[in-house]
């Protein structure tokens, strides 16, 4: 393939294929070396217009382990406040000689309006565009999905009737977008939950169940439930009216946790506010695979960087 | 002075006529008009139209000047059959007194491309919070008639309530960029299944109708006039509508793009080779639903709507070289105005070329009160005119933008209709569909 830029219109076949390379880089984690020559020789450029340590760490941990070169641009502050451009920072990185930009920035489309450019010609990874798209978390909570619950099996297999609630701040998540689309390609029954101030408008045209209610959604026995990361900037903007209703209302606490069923997976993209959005108790149960999640994230990556740069596929993977 | 014979042109009524111009006015009109030295213009199969008076230009000088000037504005206007323009006061300094206003009418008459009509600020700086020299810029030598804060508007309800009550003293206007600032913070596009799904700040409907029909209560409750902006939204339609009946004395345009472009060129579902997050189609207000442009056109059409106007935004490239949040807002549009209009509206047979004459010329200039414009083509009146081949197709270039900015969402696009002549005051700007001199046109 040669971007990875959204989850939206990604071929059930291509996400699968990812998955199962994802599968084999797993295994590379547990040698003596865990490291891959297969991408000696290549660079790959983590360009981060926003701070994100976790995924910049993720996609740079993945890089490593397949031997390739890795230079880390991070821009302090925000991109909007008229610093250099999107067209310059990129090119002047690639004028240096690189293969493959990790793009993290915080508009929209970012990352599709470097690919859709002439201003480079190297592959472009989204490692988050604003509240679009951030489709390694999605591929990645896939692959945790499916671990889950064929473990040793996964291989080759998609989640076809697994149900899943996203909960929380559904407007501006990127992840719950890269998730309902991938996880809708997968065949897996996706039901949002949230206030109706964090459901994005049109959201019934989108291949998912809409509610408001948590212990509804609890009642109905999910095989997951993901908890969203309430933002800061949120608290404050109207969209609900504090903390504590929120944790109320919305919150993964220890008395709801007790009503899920021991089987449903606990799910978190991170970073986490404990007692907010998830319980200290939920987030550290058995039933929690937040921390999976985090090393699932490195072999998803290693897949992706892996499949733009080997060329060993050359089937466009979206837009 | 220029002397010209135009043989064979459709006016707008459907008649043909000759007409001889000299002096700067219509000197005669029939047939079998001659005169020596008299550079004579086949109209064949032209329609002619009245000088297009535009009401909402941003020509960007003082202060913007690698954007726009009030040259390349102006030539810009006179390639789209443009004769008159009202410039938008968003400048630097902002034309909130008679100093600003006057300095920008007098590039206009020195250049001689188009009649430029200041428009001044509502409140000083666009700040939106105490009113600017109003009257001074009215009394002014470039006599100011129209008054806007666009690309900001003036959400404050008593701050409005003067100034439609002020600037009534001087018969002027308050053209209201209806646009609520608490609904629209950080807002990217129209609001939406399409803004939800590509992560973009949405942009509601009810921010711009919220705010129309506030001011249509106010219009009425004061009893002065307003202009409203670029409407863009079916419920905005529905609210003029409603106030009209009443009797409220308010006038409304829309700009071509919403006539024509939808949301969907953002990303469109049924293209998805094409490019997303394209910023050439980022405008504020953003680009609607197909239901509301069907419902502006019906509005136009049916009189709802007073004029089209062209909202011109000339932007350098680098501003829409970008991501979509980080990119400006607007379009160039004179080129392009003309060639919409028939597309959206003439060759789809919802009007003809007298009602475009209407909502192009004699209405904008009835509303911005500018002189010279109500008896078209008739022998003494300021020869102000246009010639358009309706037959005429172009795949939309940038060859046929003569501003400064390049961000027109029409290139690559194939349009109707082409200028082929443009004569303001008698002085042709644009002849055999090539943009004159600036030598020969100049008025010193």
């Amino acid at each position: 393939m040669r971007h990875l830029l959204t989850t939206e219109g990604l071929p059930r076949e291509q996400a699968l294929a990812i998955l199962d390379v994802a599968e084999d880089m797993a295994e590379v984690a547990t040698r003596a070396v865990p490291k891959l020559p297969t991408l000696r020789g290549r660079t790959v450029a983590n360009v981060f217009f926003e701070d994100s340590t976790r995924t910049r760490l993720s996609f740079e941990t993945a890089a490593k382990r397949l031997s390739a070169d890795v230079i880390t641009f991070s821009a302090k502050g925000s991109s909007v406040s008229k610093g250099e451009s999107l067209k310059d920072t990129t090119q002047t990185i690639a004028a240096m000689g690189i293969d493959a930009v990790v793009l993290r920035h915080s508009a929209s489309g970012a990352a599709e309006v470097l690919a859709a450019s002439d201003w480079i010609d190297a592959a472009v990874v989204n490692a988050g565009d604003g509240t679009h798209q951030h489709p390694t978390q999605g591929l990645l909570d896939a692959y945790t999905l499916r671990k889950a619950l064929h473990g040793d099996a996964s291989r080759g297999r998609d989640l076809d009737g697994v149900r899943v609630a996203i909960v929380g701040d559904i407007l501006h998540s990127r992840v719950a977008r890269s998730n309902v689309w991938l996880l809708a390609t997968l065949g897996a029954q996706i039901h949002l939950v949230g206030p109706r101030t964090l459901l994005p408008v049109g959201v019934e045209t989108w291949p998912v169940t809409v509610g408001t209610d948590l212990d509804e959604v609890i009642a109905q026995r999910p095989d997951a439930i993901m908890m969203l990361r309430v933002q800061q900037e949120r608290m404050h903007a109207a969209y609900f009216p504090h903390e504590r209703e929120y944790a109320n209302a919305w919150g993964l606490g220890d008395e709801r946790l007790a009503r899920l069923p021991a089987d449903t997976i606990v799910m978190h993209p991170g970073p986490m506010n404990r007692g907010l959005e998830i319980s200290a108790r939920a987030a550290d149960s058995p039933r929690s695979v937040i921390l999976d999640q985090v090393a699932n994230g490195v072999s998803i990556r290693m897949a992706v960087l892996y499949l733009v740069l080997s060329g060993s596929d050359t089937r466009e993977v979206a837009v | 002075m220029t002397t010209v014979l135009i043989r064979g042109a459709q006016l707008p009524d459907g008649s043909a006529t000759e007409l001889l111009i000299e002096g700067g006015v219509i000197a005669e009109r029939g047939s079998g008009l001659s005169r020596s030295g008299a550079t004579v213009v086949d109209a064949d199969g032209l329609v002619a139209l009245p000088g297009l008076v535009d009401l909402h230009t941003h020509l960007r000088e003082p202060g913007f000047e690698q954007s726009e000037t009030v040259l390349t504005g102006t030539r810009a206007a006179a390639a789209g059959g443009f004769t008159a323009v009202h410039a938008m006061a968003n400048t630097s300094p902002v034309a909130d007194t008679a100093g600003v206003v006057e300095q920008v009418a007098s590039l206009g008459a020195q250049h001689g491309y188009a009649t430029v009509r200041p428009i001044g600020a509502v409140t000083v700086g666009l700040a939106g919070e105490r009113l600017a020299e109003i009257g001074a810029m009215a009394r002014s030598r470039a006599a100011v008639r129209v008054f806007s804060d666009d690309g900001k508007c003036v959400h404050d309800a008593l701050l409005m309530r003067r100034a439609l009550e002020y600037v009534a003293t001087f018969d002027g206007v308050i053209a209201q960029h209806a646009q609520e600032p608490r609904l629209t913070e950080g807002a990217q596009m129209n609001e939406g299944a399409l803004s939800s799904e590509l992560g973009l700040a949405g942009w509601p409907a009810v921010a711009e109708e919220a705010i129309v029909a506030r001011d249509v209560l106010l219009a009425d409750a004061v009893g002065a006039r307003l202009h409203v902006c670029h409407l863009s939204t079916a419920g905005s339609v529905e609210v003029v509508r409603w106030a009209k009946a009443r009797g409220i004395r308010v006038t409304a345009e829309v700009t071509p793009h919403h006539l024509l472009l939808t949301e969907q060129l953002v990303a469109d579902a049924a293209a998805p080779y094409l490019p997303r997050y394209d910023a050439r189609f980022k405008v504020n207000p953003p680009l609607r639903r197909d239901e509301d442009v069907l419902a502006l056109r019906a509005a136009l059409a049916d009189g709802t709507i007073d004029i089209v106007a062209t909202d011109h935004a000339p932007h350098p490239i680098e501003t829409k070289e970008c991501a979509w949040q980080e990119a400006s807002f607007g379009m160039v549009g004179l080129e392009s105005a003309l060639s919409v209009v028939q597309a959206a509206m003439v060759d789809t047979g919802l009007i003809g070329w007298a009602d475009v004459a209407r909502v192009l010329s004699r209405v904008p200039a009835e509303i911005g009160r500018l002189d010279g414009y109500d008896a078209p083509f008739e022998v003494g009146s300021p020869a102000h005119l246009t010639l358009v081949d309706p037959a005429g197709r172009r795949t939309f270039g940038t060859d046929a933008l003569h501003g400064k900015g390049v961000n027109s969402p029409y290139l690559g696009r194939e349009l109707p209709g082409r200028v082929v002549a443009t004569l303001h005051a008698g002085v042709p700007t644009v002849l055999d569909g090539e943009l004159r001199d600036a030598s020969e046109v100049s008025r010193g």
